[in-house]
Order: C-alpha cells, then sequence, then structure tokens
C-alpha cells in the first residue's frame, strides 16, 4: 500500500485527480506525520483544521466534477515569515510572540487560491537572519539527518529555511515555501536533500512577507524534485499591484515547459567559485555534475565572474543597512511585544522592547545596518557596496553572453552540526559565499542535490540562471537531478 | 534689495529668509497606501495597513501625489526631473509607524524653478531650490489621559509636497508676500487646498542676520507656523532676538525654535548637539520614480491659466494693471471673474464693478466669493442693465442691493419694483422746468458764471425724479433749459 507521506506534489495532485485517493486521506496522513514529528522542532504552529478544511473542499469540488486547481488536494507548510490571516506569525521572534495577522500575504493567498492547504507554520532563523535555523526564538530546527559515521550530534538543517528544509525532508509535508534573500532556499535545500529554486527577484509578490532586506527577499518553493518546485512556483508568483517591485509579467507555465535535455545548451562554470578550502567531496560534486550537463548534450566553458570575492562582503553590508530600517517598526507601540519599565520614558520602552525583543543575530545584523548607514561611514560602506552589486550584476550579465546557465556548488560543506558554527558569526556567513552573488543580482538560481559526502550527508548543486529565465534553471536542474538519481532519504528517528 | 533694516543698539542689520513650506497634497488617498484622507475624522479611523506599517506592508506609489507635484513644479517654471528616488530617512518617534519616513532627499522630482512677489509696488523674484514630495507623519495626543499619550495615525502617510525657497526674502512682508502667492498658485493648480487652519499648509521659518554687506550669519529654523500673519511675526521676533544675542556678544546658535502666539516669541525646541544622524539611503520597496514625456504632456495639459498669464490677458482687454492684479490675486476671484466674462458682461465695467461693488458688499457680510449671494449670471444682467440705459448708476446700487438680499435676478427687480431709469424729455422738462422755477436765484448765479452749481441741478433734478432719469438726458437738457 502507498504511503501517502512518501508522496510528492505531482504525485498526490495527480492521485487526487483521479481518485486514487482522497484529499482528505491525505491532509490526514501528513497532518498525523507533522504531529508526531515534533523532536525536529520544524513546525511553530500547528494547522491542521486549514489543510482539513482544504482538503474537504477539495473532495467535495471533485464529488460535484468541478475541474480541480491546480495545487488541489496539496497540503503545504508555510514558513513563518509569511502573514498567515488570523494565524500567528512571528517570524521566529520574540518581539512578534503571539502576532495574529488579519490578513494574508500575497503568496499564501496565491497557494490557497490555487487549492492548497496549510500544514502549518515552519519555524525559521529569526526574521530570517542565520544559516543553520539556531537564530528561531523558539529553539532550533534539527535536521532529520544523522551521519552515517558515527558522529552522532544534531545537525543543522541550514537556513534560514530550516524548518521548510528539514519538514520537507522528513516527508512531514510534501512541500514547503520558503523565503530566499542570500541563499535561504537553496543552502538549506542542499544541507537536507531536496531541491529549491530561488526566482528571479519580483517573481513573487513580497507583499505580506515579513522583509527582512527588501531589495534581496524572494520567495520560492522548496520539494522532493524539480517538477514539484515548477509546480508550486507556478502557484505563488505573479503580478501583485501591492508589491512595487513585482514584475509585470505572466506566470509561465514551467511545469509544462520541463526538458530535460540540455542540447544546443551551454554550461558556464565560473572559476572564481573555487574557493579556498573548499572540501574535497564539493570540488568532486560539481566535476560530477559537469559530466551529467555534459552528458545531457550541454557544452561546458568555463566563465569568469571577476567581483565574486567582494560579494560577500558586499551582502552583509547591504542586507543589513536594509534590515536595520525594515525592523524600526517593531518598537512596541501597535503590535507585538511591549516591554515598559517602571517609570519609563518613550525612548527607553523602544530600548527595552527592542533589547528583549530580538534575538542576538538580529541586533547584530541591526547594529552593523545602522552603522553602515550612519552619516560618517555611509560612503565607505553602503556607496562601496552598492557599486560592487552593480558590478556583479554586470559580471553575469557578461557570462551570460557566453552560456546559458551557470554550474556551482550550493554550499561550501555539507550539513554542520548544530553548535558548531553558532559561535563565529563570519564563520557562519562563510556559508553563503555561492548563493550570495546570484541574490544581489537578484537572478533565479536552484539547488537540487546531487549526492552524499562521507557520512552520507546530501551535497546540492547550484544552478543559476539569466533574470527571467526559471525555465533554462529547472531544465539544467532535471537534467542532474535525472542522472544522479539521489535517492537518499533520513531515517525517521523522530 | 528690501530697504527693510533693524536698527541695532551698535548700527544696522539686514534679514535673511527661506522658508521651507510643506503643503498637503490634494488627492483622496496617501502617498503610498489607498486610505482615504479626509481632515477632521476621528482619530484612526483613516489609516491603512501600510500606514501602520503591520509586518510585511508595502508602499506603492500614488499616481495622482506625484502629477500634482509636477504640476506645482510646472506652475512655478521648474525644472521636473523625470528621474526621482524615494529615500528613507530613518528616526524613532511614536507618531511614525514605520521608524522611517518616505522623502526624496538626494533626487527630488522637482528642481529649480522661482516665483514672482509683490511687495508693496517693488516687484521681486524669489528661487525656489526644489520641490520633494514625502509622507507625514501622525501625531500624538498628551492630553487624553493622565499618564499615557495617544497616537492617531490618520495623517500617517499623507502626501506632503516640501517647497524650499532660496534664502532670498529680505523683509516680513515679502516672506508674508511669498507665502501668499505660493499658496495661491498651489490653489490655482489644485494641488494643494492651501488651507492653513486645518494644517494642509505649513511653514518653517529660516531666519539669519547680518550686517548690510557680510557673509550668511548662522540660521535658526521655527518649525509648523501656520498662518502668514504668524510667518511674518516670526521673522520680525527672531530678527530681534538673533540681533540681541549677537550685540551682547553672544553666539547664534543652529538650532530648530518652534513659535508661541500667545507671547509672540520663539523658543528653542532642540539643538544640532541632540541632531539625529537619519541614515538616509534609498527606500528598497520602491523602484526610481521614472516619468515619461506622455505623464509630463498630460501634466502640462491639464495646468489652468496662471495668475500672470491671467493678469496679461486681463490687461489686454484695457482693465487696469491694479485691478488686474487684485482680480488674481485668489483663483476664486479669477474663476469669478472668468465666469463674468462669459456670462457677457464688458470687461473693463466688469472688472470696476467687481472690485468696488462686490469686493465691497462681500466685505461687509464677512463672506467668501464662493459663497456670493450674486451669481455671475445676475452680475452680467445687471451690468447689461446699466449698459442700454435700463438702469443709472445709482439705480444699479440699489438694485445690487436688493439682489443681495433676496438672490432675484436684476431684471425682475427692475420690473417688479419699477426701478427702470426713464428718458422721457417731456417728463424731465416739467421737473426741470419746477426746479428752476424753485431756485430762481441760483438760477439768476449759474447765468452770472458761477458753472459750478451745474452739479447741484443736477442733483435737484434726479432727486425729484426719485433717482431714475438717465444722467446723460438730464445733463443734455439741463444745459439747454439753463442756457
Amino acid at each position: 500500500m502507498t504511503v501517502l507521506t512518501d508522496l510528492g506534489i505531482r504525485e498526490i495532485r495527480d492521485g487526487v485527480r483521479v481518485g486514487t485517493f482522497s484529499a482528505r486521506d491525505v491532509a490526514d496522513a501528513f497532518v498525523v506525520a507533522v504531529s508526531k514529528a515534533k523532536p525536529l522542532n520544524a513546525f511553530l504552529v500547528e494547522t491542521p483544521d486549514h489543510a482539513i478544511a482544504a482538503a474537504t473542499a477539495t473532495d467535495d469540488a471533485r464529488a460535484s466534477g468541478e475541474v480541480l486547481k491546480p495545487l488541489a488536494g496539496v497540503p503545504i507548510g508555510m514558513k513563518d515569515l509569511f502573514c498567515t490571516k488570523g494565524v500567528t506569525t512571528t517570524a521566529a521572534s520574540h518581539i512578534l510572540g503571539g502576532f495574529t495577522p488579519q490578513y494574508e500575504s500575497t503568496v499564501s493567498q496565491n497557494l490557497w487560491d490555487a487549492g492548497a492547504g496549510m500544514l502549518g507554520k515552519l519555524n525559521m532563523d529569526q526574521f530570517a537572519m542565520g544559516s543553520s535555523n539556531e537564530t528561531s526564538a523558539f529553539g532550533n530546527v534539527i535536521s532529520p539527518w544523522r551521519r552515517s559515521d558515527g558522529g552522532n550530534a544534531p545537525l543543522a538543517p541550514g537556513g534560514s529555511s530550516g524548518g521548510s528544509a528539514a519538514a520537507v525532508a522528513a516527508r512531514i509535508c510534501p512541500g514547503a515555501t520558503g523565503t530566499d534573500t542570500g541563499g535561504s532556499i537553496r543552502q538549506p535545500a542542499a544541507f537536507v536533500g531536496i531541491s529549491g529554486i530561488k526566482p528571479t527577484y519580483g517573481r513573487c509578490s513580497r507583499w505580506g512577507t515579513i522583509a527582512f532586506a527588501s531589495s534581496l527577499d524572494q520567495a520560492g518553493p522548496m520539494a522532493r524534485d524539480v517538477r514539484d518546485c515548477a509546480i508550486l512556483l507556478e502557484a505563488m508568483a505573479g503580478f501583485d499591484a501591492k508589491d512595487a517591485t513585482s514584475l509585470k509579467l505572466d506566470v509561465p507555465q514551467w511545469e509544462a515547459g520541463l526538458n530535460a535535455s540540455l542540447a544546443g545548451k551551454r554550461v558556464g562554470i565560473p572559476k572564481e567559485y573555487r574557493v579556498d578550502d573548499m572540501p574535497e567531496e564539493i570540488e568532486a560534486l560539481w566535476k560530477q555534475g559537469i559530466e551529467w550537463v555534459k552528458d545531457a548534450g550541454a557544452e561546458v566553458v568555463e566563465v569568469s565572474l571577476p567581483h565574486t570575492k567582494y560579494a560577500l562582503p558586499a551582502y552583509y553590508i547591504i542586507a543589513p543597512a536594509e534590515a536595520s530600517s525594515n525592523l524600526a517598526r517593531y518598537d512596541g507601540v501597535r503590535f507585538g511585544l511591549r516591554d515598559l519599565p517602571e517609570g519609563a520614558g518613550l525612548q527607553d520602552m523602544y530600548a527595552a522592547t527592542r533589547a528583549a525583543g530580538f534575538g542576538e543575530e538580529v541586533k547584530r545584523r541591526i547594529l552593523i545596518g545602522t552603522y553602515v548607514l550612519s552619516a560618517g561611514f555611509y560612503d565607505a560602506y553602503f556607496t562601496q557596496a552598492s557599486k560592487i552589486r552593480t558590478l556583479i550584476a554586470r559580471d553575469f550579465e557578461r557570462a551570460f553572453e557566453q552560456c546559458d546557465v551557470l554550474l556551482t556548488p550550493t554550499a561550501p560543506s555539507a550539513a554542520f552540526a548544530l553548535g558548531d558554527k553558532s559561535a563565529d558569526p563570519l564563520a557562519m556567513y562563510l556559508n553563503d559565499v555561492f548563493t550570495v552573488p546570484s541574490s544581489l543580482a537578484g537572478l533565479p538560481a536552484m539547488s537540487v542535490p546531487g549526492g552524499v559526502d562521507k557520512a552520507g550527508l546530501p551535497l546540492g548543486l547550484q544552478i543559476i540562471g539569466r533574470a527571467l529565465d526559471e525555465q533554462g534553471v529547472l531544465n539544467a536542474a532535471l537534467a542532474i537531478e535525472e542522472r544522479a538519481g539521489f535517492v537518499a532519504r533520513p531515517e525517521a528517528w523522530w | 534689495m528690501s530697504d527693510y533694516r533693524i536698527q541695532g543698539a551698535t548700527g544696522e542689520w539686514e534679514v535673511v529668509i527661506g522658508l521651507e513650506v510643506h503643503a498637503q497634497v490634494t488627492s483622496n488617498a496617501k502617498l503610498f497606501s489607498g486610505a482615504a484622507t479626509e481632515f477632521g475624522a476621528e482619530p484612526n479611523t483613516q489609516v491603512s495597513l501600510v500606514d501602520a506599517a503591520m509586518p510585511g506592508m508595502l508602499p506603492v506609489p500614488n499616481r495622482e501625489c506625484i502629477r500634482q507635484a509636477v504640476r506645482t513644479g510646472m506652475a512655478i517654471d521648474a525644472q521636473i526631473n523625470k528621474w526621482s528616488r524615494f529615500d528613507r530617512k530613518n528616526y524613532f518617534y511614536a507618531d511614525l509607524p514605520q521608524g522611517y519616513q518616505i522623502s526624496q532627499l538626494y533626487h527630488p522630482i522637482v528642481g529649480e524653478g522661482s516665483l514672482e512677489i509683490e511687495d508693496g509696488d517693488r516687484v521681486k523674484t524669489i528661487g525656489v531650490e526644489r520641490i520633494h514630495v514625502e509622507q507625514d507623519a501622525g501625531k500624538l495626543m498628551h492630553d487624553q489621559h493622565p499618564t499615557r499619550s495617544y497616537v492617531d495615525l490618520n495623517r500617517s502617510g499623507v502626501a506632503l509636497m516640501e517647497i524650499v525657497s532660496r534664502p532670498d526674502m529680505a523683509s516680513p512682508s515679502e516672506a508674508g508676500a511669498y507665502l501668499r502667492k505660493l499658496r495661491a498658485i498651489l490653489r490655482y493648480v489644485g494641488s494643494c487646498d492651501g488651507n492653513m487652519e486645518e494644517g494642509s499648509m505649513r511653514a518653517d521659518v529660516n531666519v539669519s542676520v547680518r550686517r548690510a554687506g557680510e557673509e550668511l550669519g548662522t540660521r535658526t529654523e521655527t518649525k509648523n507656523v501656520n498662518s502668514v500673519r504668524f510667518v511674518m511675526a516670526v521673522v520680525e521676533q527672531e530678527a530681534k532676538r538673533q540681533i540681541g544675542v549677537l550685540e551682547d556678544g553672544g553666539r547664534i546658535v543652529q538650532e530648530t525654535r518652534l513659535y508661541d502666539p500667545d507671547r509672540n516669541e520663539t523658543r528653542s525646541m532642540r539643538s544640532k548637539e541632540d541632531a539625529h544622524d537619519y541614515r538616509y539611503f534609498p527606500d528598497p520597496d520602491l523602484l526610481p520614480l521614472e516619468l515619461d514625456d506622455a505623464f509630463l504632456d498630460e501634466c502640462r495639459a491639464s495646468l489652468p491659466e496662471l495668475p500672470g498669464a491671467k493678469r496679461a490677458r486681463y490687461e489686454a482687454l484695457g482693465i487696469t494693471r491694479y485691478n488686474a492684479h487684485v482680480l488674481t490675486a485668489e483663483v476664486e476671484s479669477a474663476r469669478w471673474f472668468d465666469a463674468l466674462l462669459d456670462a457677457g458682461a464688458p470687461a473693463v465695467a466688469g472688472a470696476n464693478w467687481m472690485t468696488g461693488e462686490l469686493f465691497g458688499a462681500l466685505n461687509r457680510l464677512d463672506k467668501p466669493i464662493e459663497e456670493s449671494p450674486v451669481t455671475p449670471g445676475q452680475a452680467a444682467e445687471l451690468l447689461a442693465l446699466v449698459a442700454d440705459g435700463t438702469l443709472s448708476g445709482s439705480l444699479a446700487k440699489q438694485v445690487f442691493e436688493i439682489m443681495l438680499e433676496t438672490g432675484d435676478a436684476p431684471g425682475r427687480i427692475v420690473e417688479e419694483r419699477g426701478l427702470k431709469q426713464t428718458s422721457d424729455t417731456g417728463a424731465i422738462e416739467a421737473v426741470i422746468a419746477e426746479v428752476m422755477a424753485a431756485n430762481g436765484d441760483k438760477v439768476a448765479d449759474y447765468r452770472g458764471g458761477k458753472d459750478k452749481l451745474f452739479g447741484f441741478f443736477v442733483g435737484q433734478t434726479m432727486r425729484a425724479m426719485g433717482g431714475k432719469a438717465n444722467p446723460g438726458v438730464v445733463n443734455d437738457l439741463l444745459k439747454k433749459a439753463l442756457g
């Protein structure tokens, strides 16, 4: 008998359509799986009623002969960065503890409109700041993976979409939303052996998504395979008049356009992505990826992205600068936490509220951002970083004159143990070294599982495409996916 | 150059004045949200999720607010920047929900322009440095509860134009004339209602003093002054205060001050020492604003005839420079006069009548011209009755008084009350004969050379005719009768 929770989005969608199983059966199976998986700490809030209501609506629609919606019968997990009407939304922070929006983010609304139901709100790094899911005010998410070489320390699921990654990898939801500011979809996807795509900046509305760094934030799907990502992204994306940076474009039919042949395509290998001390296994995986795309018919060319080494410093100026301003609204006046010490004035209340409400990493970035924007340092930091950003975008444009997509590793290592890097913020930031440049340039980029390391932990390959060429990215990822034959999955120890 | 000087204990001083005027853009919706902007609504009834800065909310520029700023710039012949950008000005205050104000520090939508002012009989051009659009903040209410302050966010996010002048004004009256002229232009254009009592227009007054010919002194900025009179008072008081400080050997501190109308003085609000670092940077939620030619053409085409052009047109119709100025000073007067012309009234007589009779009457009734009991159509009819001889000047005055009271049309009043002027020579000659008979001595004096008595006979005749005789006919017949 089919284990319903082993099914991906396409399988569930098609199975519900043809009546192999009911949407309600699927929802029930995942609701049970979610409630059993509490040790992972992937969900902050469980919303079985939401998932079951959507499933019931799907079953009713099918019974009355209606044409089913694109995601009818598919329950998903929502990263807690998306505001969901009537459901607590905290961005995994204490300062928004208990905040219940009276509005629905555009991305989540698009998904409900497509027939999906919500299993719950997924844990994450606080305000999407972190690369290991250790900055959540509600505790770490624990990766469902365990090392096979005897090391038994709980592993980081990556971040900031760590709850989404862990939940999909653990088969407690077939797909989930993520957001990616500097790699927050791709790096955790790589860490847990699933797929995730950050689309072109502006494809998904940011309205109702709690802002980290507005010029970089972009929602995207995380799912078990490339096709499932295409299906989910089609439902999430689209123009939104409520977001001034939203792209006024129709959503392509990415699923229908999937094609694993790369004949006639050129795949670029950026030489600057060979960083010092890159683990041999990452190097080997990258070489393997090159062979796979060649096997799929692509020509491989070496390209240069000369400003790559400046990307990380530029990112860690721009993102905190925007964050320092975006997070100013959490002041204790209108919603969320208010800490009002005895006899305190307005300034004291701000200070006390923000000191108590924000975690260490968030405070660190607010301080960095405030510093780099301050009058005496603006030109030295923010202006320079903005210039680098322009140069990086130009690097990519030039590279794409020579090739159609770029192939790189997603992260410089496999998942590390929780606590390994949390004491050293700079070591943690280095995790984003491969994902940040394409974020600065606003380009679509995807991580797809390529294999496992010696300890049996997943490793991801990253495809970066031209602006708006999600199809090219998905196709290259599909070519790799078919050849990698990645079937490893974590044992259910929880 | 103004000759306004202040006599200090140690000699003469000049004043240098610049104004930053905040004008609320006339628009049904706020700058970045769809919320309403009506004045005087119950607190927090016009607040969208965006205005309250709820998590995940984003600003979307309101096209109408942008259009109004562009039209205003065009009205002062300013450079319109086809590329402008919104910055964030970051600071914490409870009436600023986002923790930043979206403004246009580095790349304003409107650049250099100018405004011509009349100060007495002097004409002067005042430079306008820029106009940028920005969001207003909310309002704190400290007097509603013994220990708490309340926040009203109705104004939060309302679009303001900040209109920054050059420090080109040199006297309180120039500052007053500038503000009045700017207000008039805004009202012509329809981009701001100019209602200073309701706070839709307010000025920050920058004042410094210097000895004649010396370099600019340190300035102070007096915030949120909300009437022309107060602006003039601020200039006067602040200049006197600064001169006093300087002559006592002190230094002027660059600071923000506020004006207390009850005591007619400015007071320090905060000094530069505790000035904010606003950490301006481009708003990452908004793309730069790019205006295309079609949009600019549409803005230009929608501009009304502005005061300068209107005045020239009126003068070309033979109207005196003074009257043309009076008629164009406020958009409502000009609109009324144009309607009068449209109704067929003769230009010069119409202008004279409006600036004399109508304005006098409205003054008496204490009514703005929009509430005039007499319509332009009725006034044109009245003027036509004068022109065709039906009414004499004095009869017209009588009819006008009745029109003001009853709102009736002049033709009907003339008809019903028999106020028609008569040119019946027989009747007039009969009255003249009676007047001459009753004043034989004066007839003799007149014939003896006392020409000035002619007016006396006109007056007597008119009185006897109940004011209804045609004065021209009376004149002619009297001359004939008196020989």
